[in-house]
């Protein structure tokens, strides 16, 4: 009807470019009107390239630890030298409080160490394959692993800042694995339960209502004690997805399952069936388009509480464990609350699971609002 | 309606039993039991333990049989009422879990009860003033509230309770009621602590809460049958309240069947935070431990407690909407 | 502005439109007419012609985004008083009181009319203990009697029922029954029986008129059915995109059309006399876009009659055309 068009453009000429454009290109359109979601979207691109990128937005090793520069505080970044713009941070001198005998670190204001952009630093393989050794920040004159801690340090001594980007790689990237694990057992156990309906939605259904009613983190932490303690980073990785998405999928195949059952009753699909196409045409071809935008919509929808879950799991010590690095990880360090007091920066990681998941909350909106409006 | 709550009854059984299976089977999924892990922490303070001991400790804790045989043993003890020996600590499970599943609920109600009462009025503001100043600030606070992870929540209270108060916030009672006995004054006490994990705990459940009721709201708003009670004369105050917003409590009301587990969930971890004397800690460290009889019980009753929660929710929706009652779908 | 002294409702020069990011819609246009004691007016028009809107002005439940612009709503009351209800504060006592009190509404859709967690009594005993002075029992009593006046069996039980369990006639007995619970002296009907199958639409109009004729209470009867209006209505107004374009009685409405849009909407009825095998006459065009109104006068893209020149841009008045009769064309002005 003319009066949904108004919406996206005015004017009658609009009208006629809306009547030809494809669904995706009123998505498109629609999408573009929410400034949140798109602002998201923008977020989440950034922390994607952390996460591809991540050894050159770091400028350590992140694994490099340092038992006497355990617990430095961020240091200041000066940005003008002189009135030009020239940013610098002071180089730090250590020395033992009297009192407490533990080491502090005071800024040395005679010796300024220039801080560059796209500096050289140490060596790493760009994308897996491609060496370099460029960084996106870097000092000159001095190693950047004495001298630079933009967001200080942990209790071993280790650049947060660093960690703070590899451990963005790691957990932005357990969100999509296990989402994409969800995602299908979602969409083929709640596709078979809203096609076929009768027993097997019975069953199905009911299996998802007694998962529902499991509190989820008695039974992750179950599931993740259970795993062997001397299995290797990546094994425990690919295992905590698994484990995430067994409980995960059940709110992906609602959606699905609820999309079946509504169009089955659709005139265009007992069409269909009258033309004498296959099960399977049918679904594919003419079911699954109807409703695929609002399980893009759902799945977007779903990745922040893995990533949530994984923090959590993470930060228990259940999940991911050293030498792996993720949000949950670095967040354990934080669990002293002696510790947090005296050094807040260990709580800094928790912007960065904070932003992601509003901003996936953000996108997942407004791509569910692009998809259907009237929803 | 009967058929109702014959329906929600046997779901909930047979959900019951789904969680004593997987939580039994769990326990069991590390190679290795808890003679294993005992001869392991034994060696490691120095005493070793023989085979011939290992192998009677085996016979005593009946960890030679087949798993079904021990399923069905820990089942029938469990359905007497003998929740067995937690074996790190040597006394009866029941013992040791004593108050923490009765506080787990405790404070799990009351993170519910907080989040109803929050999420009920904000949620009827911003259906009926959309777009508003405020409307987009409870907005916004809801979907930080959504995106906080319950433990980052309760550190960031530790801090500040700790950095600018210097004071304590966690626990659930003050240190001289800790081991006293049940009194009135001792429940007092407790009731003076929840707010903080109360709080925390619901923040998440209040923002979604809030996001359900503002849109179901808004859709009943634009129904017929709202116009109709206004071109009866009634004051708005009564329009809004005594229909669209009686019709869309129905939805809510069914959330609470999923958010107590959600809330039970997230006590776990908040609890070790804040350090409240409920399940949780004591869940993880049986867990390190493999402590079968401890942590399989835990798991087990916090899944029954759960789906009784659920249950009586399931009995509210069917009191709060007549369609039910009568039995239309 | 003159009003007549003898019309219960008296409506000039009506404007309300509907303020939206993407543009403003017209709703109503300038609308003018009258009610009188005892009579059925009937309103007729296509959908979106601005019908039930002017319903929803009368009582002042415009939904947001729309606002009366302009105009008077001119109602006398039972001691002869008049009272502007466009002047009246949105929601004021003075305005509850006469919904329901002086003036009824019933609506189209009785499902989802009445609340689906309500029982049909309470909203019936609500409505009776708003308008009237009287405790619950005899509340209850009253709505009891109400819903017998309308014909359904059983009152006492239907009572404390809920919608979805009466059958659409039920339904909307029931809702005329809500309506008439306060003795209104004026009833809006909007699509009184459009949801309703044909005989049970027969009952009901049946009802509505038996009741009138008992209470003597006025009724403005909102359709888009002609057969309806020429069984029910002593006059008619046609409105067109929020203008009325044509008024008068309803036989002189019928016989001697003066719009070409009453001529038109006349000719495309089917009817039994008509030659056979010829085409059904349409009404060419579609209705416009609401933000793309045309200049001039609205159905002039769709007139047969339209004079270029002066129908597209100016805009034709309601003036009188013959005793009693008022049009908006330029064929006559």
């Amino acid at each position: 009807m003319a009066e949904h068009a108004p919406a996206l453009e005015t004017g009658v000429l609009a009208e006629d470019r809306i009547a030809v454009a494809t669904q995706w290109q009123l998505m498109w359109w629609r999408f573009r009107k929410h400034r949140l979601a798109v602002g998201g979207t923008i977020v989440l691109i950034a922390f994607y390239l952390v996460a591809l990128f991540a050894d050159f937005f770091a400028y350590v090793d992140p694994l490099e630890s340092e038992a006497q520069r355990s617990l430095m505080a961020p240091q200041r970044i000066h940005w003008f030298d002189e009135g030009s713009f020239k940013p610098y941070v002071y180089a730090l001198t250590g020395t033992r409080d009297p009192l407490t005998f533990k080491r502090v670190y005071v800024p040395d204001t005679s010796k300024k160490i220039p801080i560059t952009f796209f500096a050289r630093g140490e060596p790493y393989l760009l994308l897996g394959f491609i060496p370099s050794d460029r960084h996106l920040i870097g000092v000159e004159g001095a190693k950047a692993g004495e001298s630079l801690f933009l967001m200080g340090t942990d209790m071993q001594g280790r650049d947060l800042w660093s960690r703070l980007m590899h451990a963005t790689r790691t957990s932005m990237t357990i969100g999509l694995v296990s989402v994409a694990l969800s995602l299908v057992l979602g969409v083929v156990l709640g596709g078979i339960s809203g096609y076929f309906g009768g027993l097997v939605d019975t069953v199905i259904q009911r299996i998802i209502e007694i998962l529902r009613s499991i509190p989820t983190i008695p039974l992750w932490m179950g599931l993740a004690a259970a795993l062997p303690a001397d299995w290797d980073v990546v094994k425990v990785y690919f295992a905590i997805t698994i484990i995430i998405s067994l409980i995960g999928w059940t709110e992906l195949a609602r959606v699905v399952r609820g999309r079946f059952i509504s169009l089955k009753e659709e005139d265009f699909v007992m069409a269909a069936e009258l033309l004498g196409c296959s099960k399977a045409r049918i679904i594919f071809r003419h079911m699954v388009p109807s409703f695929i935008s609002h399980i893009i919509a759902a799945t977007t929808l779903a990745i922040p509480a893995i990533i949530i879950s994984e923090t959590s799991l993470s930060f228990l010590g259940l999940g991911l464990r050293p030498p792996a690095i993720s949000w949950g990880v670095l967040l354990q360090d934080a669990q002293n609350i002696q510790a947090l007091v005296i050094s807040p920066w260990l709580l800094y990681p928790s912007f960065a699971v904070i932003i992601a998941v509003l901003a996936f909350n953000f996108m997942g909106d407004g791509i569910r609002d692009a998809a259907d409006p009237y929803l | 309606m009967v058929a109702y709550v014959v329906r929600r009854l046997l779901l909930a059984v047979l959900t019951v039993w789904a969680i004593s299976v997987l939580s039994f089977m769990i326990i069991h999924l590390p190679p290795g039991d808890y003679v294993t892990s005992y001869i392991a922490s034994m060696s490691a303070s120095g005493s070793a333990v023989s085979e011939g001991e290992a192998n009677a400790l085996r016979e005593q804790l009946g960890l030679d049989k087949p798993i079904t045989v021990q399923y069905a043993k820990w089942m029938g003890l469990m359905l007497q009422g003998n929740f067995g020996m937690a074996m790190e600590w040597g006394r009866p499970v029941s013992d040791v879990i004593g108050d923490r599943l009765t506080l787990t609920m405790v404070i799990s109600v009351a993170a519910i009860v907080f989040t109803w009462a929050l999420a009920l009025p904000i949620g009827i503001y911003s259906a009926v003033y959309p777009y508003s100043v405020m409307d987009y600030v409870f907005t916004f606070v809801g979907f930080i509230g959504l995106a906080i992870p319950g433990f980052l929540l309760a550190l960031v209270v530790m801090y500040v309770g700790f950095a600018w108060f210097g004071a304590n916030v966690g626990g659930l009672f003050s240190p001289d009621f800790v081991e006293a006995s049940w009194s009135m004054a001792k429940v007092w006490d407790l009731t003076k602590h929840l707010p903080i994990p109360a709080v925390v705990l619901g923040v998440a459940g209040t923002a979604q809460l809030i996001r359900i009721m503002r849109s179901n709201l808004l859709d009943e708003l634009r129904k017929p049958y709202v116009m109709t009670a206004r071109a009866r004369g009634l004051s708005e105050y009564r329009v809004v309240m005594r229909y669209p917003v009686r019709v869309a409590l129905n939805p809510f009301v069914s959330t609470i069947g999923y958010l107590l587990p959600y809330v039970v969930s997230g006590s776990i971890i908040v609890s070790l935070v804040l350090s409240l004397p409920t399940v949780g800690p004591l869940l993880l460290k049986a867990l390190i431990a493999q402590d079968m009889f401890l942590a399989g019980t835990i798991v087990l009753l916090l899944g029954v407690m759960t789906v009784i929660g659920t249950f009586i929710s399931d009995l509210l929706l069917m009191w709060v909407d007549p369609r039910i009652r009568l039995g239309r779908q | 502005m003159q009003y007549d002294t003898k019309a219960l409702l008296s409506v000039r020069n009506l404007r309300t439109s509907f303020f939206q990011d993407e543009g403003t819609t017209k709703a109503v246009d300038g609308a003018s007419f009258d009610v009188f004691p005892g009579k059925t007016l009937g309103i007729v028009g296509e959908s979106g012609c601005g019908k039930s809107v002017t319903a929803q002005s009368i009582l002042r439940i415009v939904d947001h985004p729309g606002r009366i612009v302009e105009g008077e709503i001119v109602l006398t009351r039972a001691d002869g008083s008049q009272t502007d209800l466009v002047k009246l504060k949105p929601n004021s006592r003075e305005i509850r009181s006469i919904r329901g009190g002086d003036i009824g509404l019933i609506f189209q859709e009785p499902m989802t009319s009445f609340s689906p967690v309500h029982t049909v009594g309470a909203q019936l005993i609500e409505a009776v203990l708003l308008h009237s002075a009287v405790g619950r029992r005899e509340a209850r009593r009253r709505g009891i009697e109400a819903l017998r006046s309308v014909g359904i069996p059983k009152p006492e039980r239907r009572i404390d029922e809920y919608s979805f369990e009466l059958s659409g006639g039920l339904r909307q007995r029931a809702m005329i029954a809500v309506a008439l619970s306060c003795d209104p002296r004026l009833l809006i009907a909007d699509e009184p029986t459009t949801a309703l199958d044909v005989t049970t639409q027969a009952q009901i109009l049946d009802l509505l008129r038996g009741i009138q004729q008992e209470r003597g209470m006025a009724i403005m009867l909102i359709t888009h059915n002609l057969g309806v209006v020429a069984e029910m209505a002593d006059d008619v107004v046609v409105m067109y995109l929020g203008r009325v374009v044509e008024q008068g009685n309803v036989d002189d409405i019928f016989h001697d059309p003066k719009h070409p849009y009453t001529k038109a909407l006349l000719q495309s009825i089917p009817s039994i006399e008509s030659v056979p095998r010829v085409k059904l006459p349409t009404i060419s065009g579609s209705i416009p876009h609401p933000f793309n109104r045309p200049k001039g006068c609205p159905f002039h893209p769709r007139c047969a009659s339209s004079m270029a020149g002066r129908c597209d841009t100016e805009d034709p008045l309601l003036q009188a055309v013959g005793e009693g009769r008022k049009a908006s064309c330029f064929l006559y002005q």
